[in-house]
């Protein structure tokens, strides 16, 4: 009994962070999907978001709100602005100048990107952790006497905010005007263009969903570990890549799968074998994706890209 | 330098047929309005593109005017199709003028040029595959439509009344084309000659002026052809629109064209009406070899 509860306990853990996972990834996924690169910038708006969040509630806290509900939407909508601006500055600075151009050229102006929001964020706001406190602290217990499983009111938070995230932005490709647009574009964008559609409005306008779902992700991450430094966004971008690939890159559903499995595959390796190989693990999942099945395990297989 | 000069040439030609615009009678027909010189509805000039070293299109002039069928023929690899990307914003000319309805469209990008009526096909099926049929002509209705995130998110009472007209009028292009029964089915997995007339539905519920239609005829069996005959004729009788059709399907092309454009290495060979063409010694030499 007492085994299955400590493994209940890891698949709440793990969901917890594959769910933030899923969030990043999608902002992969969805710009993948539409010009065919990736975003090596994306995990530092993540980083960005996380900051802002810090930024917002300290500040508010100051002014002596306490309200955690009221602090935590004002950081959210203010997060998810600054966010969004980064990602439309981001496919405008490092993207938008060097489309057409070889693969490589804008992969390298991605990690540049990359390595200047880093920086700029450690001149900016310091590279020492910054920490707040939990707002929103406490949870359920249930299970038995001798070992309890433990669900924090934060937990729930992430599942649910990650949920209504992911159903508005299916709702939104699947049923909108502009999320039909954006399905045309990304299976073919040269003839979109030539039905009237203004292409380069709806690159930047995934840029900036797949901004304003990390955000999300640094705001929910932020608030469960209550620490940020300038250097989490790149590690969480490789994850959150990871997870992008493992679901297959340029589907939407694959990467929230991929997300929720690479957590629950990291927590679960952390639970049973030692958390120091919970990298270990997701990375060498990456490897033995792209060997033996490279198209992910929603994606369809395919011969050109990548 | 040569270029500028033409350009301002064309320029002017422009701007004379305007002035023949408004004078000449509303009733004249489109024969007659090629042969007054009045203002097209596509006035190309000299177009020039370049690859590196390789001039693909070099100097081709035409016009469509308003209810014609004009062909673009020639041997393969003339460079019928780099004309029709050129026109269409798929490419930037390297050189000449394109105007449309009067606007000068050569250094528009092509999302710009569909709005502004001229819409087209290529060689190839490019359907959104992976979209439903009604999909594929809800999403060329985008740029008639209200685009407002807000009004769509929260899908207000106009919002919903454009979006059943969207699907009304793309409901009626289907059965037009007698895809109607398929409008939930893949795209992609719809029989070739389907595909086909999709793709002109698809163009035709963008509203255009002007349809551009590259090789419409490839691949399909006579009778797919003889129906194509009778859509494109009906599209040009029933919604005034002009067609501009690269075709290398003769009796087609003979069948149907108004004016023809015959290039030769990216050099325009010979214009004139399906008669002229036929007789014409430089085309026939062009096409079947010196004798």
């Amino acid at each position: 009994m007492e085994d299955i509860l400590y493994f209940l306990q890891q698949v709440i853990n793990g969901l917890t962070i594959g769910s933030t996972y899923a969030l990043i990834a999608i902002g992969y996924t969805m710009v993948y999907g539409i010009i065919g690169m990736i975003n090596f910038a994306h995990g530092e708006i993540y980083m960005i978001g996380t900051y802002v969040t810090f930024i917002v509630i300290a500040a508010l806290g100051m002014l002596g709100i306490a309200n955690p509900f009221f602090l935590m939407a004002a950081a959210l909508l203010v997060a998810v602005l600054v966010s969004c601006a980064y990602g439309f500055a981001v496919e405008r600075v490092a993207y938008r100048p060097v489309r057409g151009s070889k693969r490589l050229i804008a992969l390298i102006s991605a990690i540049g990107m990359s390595i200047f929001l880093q920086n700029y964020m450690r001149l900016a706001q310091g590279s020492r952790d910054m920490a707040i406190s939990s707002l929103i602290p406490g949870g359920w217990e249930f299970g038995l006497e001798s070992f309890a499983v433990n669900l924090s009111y934060m937990q729930v938070i992430i599942f649910s905010v990650t949920l209504v995230c992911m159903l508005l932005l299916s709702s939104f490709i699947s049923r909108s005007r502009l999320g039909r647009a954006c399905r045309a574009c990304s299976q073919d964008a040269g003839m979109a263009r030539l039905l009237g559609i203004n292409t380069d409005m709806i690159i930047s306008m995934t840029f900036v969903i797949g901004a304003a779902l990390a955000a999300v992700a640094g705001l929910l991450l932020g608030m469960y570990y209550g620490v940020v430094n300038p250097y989490i966004g790149f590690l969480a971008g490789l994850k959150a890549f990871t997870a992008a690939v493992l679901g297959g890159i340029g589907s939407i559903p694959g990467a929230m799968l991929g997300g929720l499995l690479l957590g629950v595959a990291e927590a679960l390796t952390g639970g049973y074998l030692s958390t120091e190989y919970k990298d270990v693990v997701a990375f060498g999942l990456l490897i033995l994706i792209l060997l033996f099945r490279p198209s992910g395990i929603l994606g369809k297989p395919e011969v050109e890209k990548i | 330098m040569a270029d500028t000069h033409d350009n301002q040439v064309c320029d002017k030609q422009v701007h004379d047929r305007q002035g023949l615009d408004k004078a000449a009678p509303a009733t004249s027909s489109h024969r007659q309005a090629r042969a007054e010189g009045r203002a097209p509805l596509l006035d190309v000039c000299d177009l020039t593109m370049q690859f590196g070293g390789l001039k693909a299109v070099d100097g081709v002039t035409l016009q469509v005017h308003p209810g014609e069928v004009v062909s673009v023929i020639g041997p393969n690899g003339a460079g019928k199709t780099t004309v029709f990307n050129c026109i269409s914003g798929f490419y930037q000319p390297t050189g000449g003028e394109v105007y449309f309805q009067n606007r000068a469209m050569h250094r528009l990008p092509g999302y710009r040029i569909a709005q502004a009526g001229m819409v087209r096909t290529f060689q190839n099926v490019r359907l959104f595959k992976e979209m439903t049929v009604i999909e594929n002509l809800l999403v060329a209705q985008h740029m008639h439509a209200e685009r407002n995130l807000l009004k769509g998110l929260f899908k207000t009472p106009g919002y919903r009344r454009s979006e059943k007209a969207l699907m009304q009028h793309a409901g009626d292009w289907l059965e037009r084309v007698g895809l109607l029964e398929f409008a939930n089915r893949e795209a992609g997995n719809l029989a070739y000659g389907q595909q086909r007339r999709l793709e002109i539905a698809r163009c035709m519920v963008a509203r255009p002026r002007l349809l551009m239609l590259d090789e419409p005829a490839a691949g399909l069996n006579p009778n797919e052809t003889r129906d194509l005959d009778d859509l494109i004729v009906s599209l040009t009788r029933d919604e005034g629109i002009s067609v501009l059709l690269i075709e290398h399907d003769m009796s087609l092309v003979m069948g149907i064209s108004d004016h023809i454009y015959v290039v030769n290495q990216g050099q325009p060979l010979a214009d004139g009406s399906p008669e002229d063409i036929r007789r014409n010694d430089a085309v026939i030499k062009a096409y079947l070899g010196e004798e």
